[in-house]
């Protein structure tokens, strides 16, 4: 399995994400932001966390007309299978590809730490290592990461089981960290191949840093 | 000619560093203060000259890069 991982100037999360579906025996390949097309064994397309033009405008807001984002709508479009971590979900919601936005968080802070999320769909072939109800510990580190969506699109989010994850205590009880509609961590697209999240997966690896439970996660793209 | 745009969050859209800011100018007792919000302004130095064609030219540019209209409002000012 191929995964391709996307680099843009300020993005810093490239290399871990490349640890973690490397210790799950993919091949990968970082792509420079330059690049007008993917390479084309991609079976997977991450868009690693960071920040992007320094954050600059608006978490994503410039990195969307990067070169490669060309080549990442189409493979989307085409049924691909992307992966938007941190600031790749600030990207992937600014470029269109999934629904609502990021703003800051309600607190202000910048907040960097484990916290817990519960699987709400398991539908899908990100979440389908895991079970609807289980609570995973994953670290979190944004400062922009408070979803936002209007009335009607959370309604169809909800009916289209595109809601994946929601930030929760270790009991699987909401507690929402940055003020997120329905306290909401992690969306898909409505044909269920583009995901979103702002906790980070792939720092979640190894049992001796805190928590292995990324691994779960990552693994439902392996299959599929 | 001059382009000044503002950016601010939508109305309903929670404005967490207004409140913020809100808050403070509470504490220092400036009580009459009903609202805060807070935006960005963006100053755009054109070679148009022509307002209709800069006003649809900034338009353009608020809608695909300057404002995020998910969550955002702008309004646009020419001088």
């Amino acid at each position: 399995m191929k995964v391709s991982i996307l680099q843009f100037p300020g993005t810093n999360c490239e290399f871990d994400t490349q640890y973690a579906f490397e210790k799950l025996g993919c091949n990968t390949e970082i792509v420079w932001h330059k690049a007008e097309s993917l390479p084309s064994d991609t079976d997977l397309l991450v868009v690693a966390g960071g920040f992007s033009y320094g954050d600059y405008l608006r978490s994503g807001a410039i990195a969307k007309f990067s070169p490669v984002m060309k080549a990442v709508a189409e493979y989307a479009k085409s049924g691909g299978k992307v992966l938007g971590i941190c600031n790749g979900f600030q990207v992937l919601t600014e470029a269109r590809l999934l629904p609502g936005a990021l703003k800051r968080n309600e607190g202000l802070h910048f907040i960097s730490k484990h916290h817990h999320l519960r699987v709400e769909n398991n539908d899908n072939i990100f979440l389908k290592k895991l079970n609807n109800g289980d609570v995973v510990n994953i670290p979190i580190a944004h400062h922009d990461g408070n979803y936002y969506i209007n009335e009607e699109g959370l309604k169809e989010l909800e009916a289209n089981g595109q809601i994946l994850l929601r930030y929760t205590d270790e009991d699987g009880n909401i507690k929402n960290p940055n003020g997120s509609v329905e306290s909401i961590a992690g969306v898909c697209n409505k044909e269920k191949n583009v995901f979103g999240l702002m906790p980070h997966p792939e720092r979640a690896m190894e049992a001796v840093l805190g928590s292995a439970d990324g691994i779960a996660m990552l693994k439902g793209f392996l299959e599929s | 000619m001059k382009a000044i745009v503002n950016v601010f969050l939508k109305a309903g859209v929670l404005d967490s560093q207004g409140k913020a800011v809100h808050h403070a100018l509470d504490s220092l007792h400036f009580d009459g203060v009903k609202d805060v919000r807070v935006g960005k302004q963006i100053v755009l130095q054109l070679d148009e000259n022509d307002k209709e064609k800069a006003m649809a030219d900034v338009t353009k540019m608020c809608e695909e890069l300057l404002a995020n209209t998910v969550i955002e409002d702008y309004n646009i000012e020419l001088v």
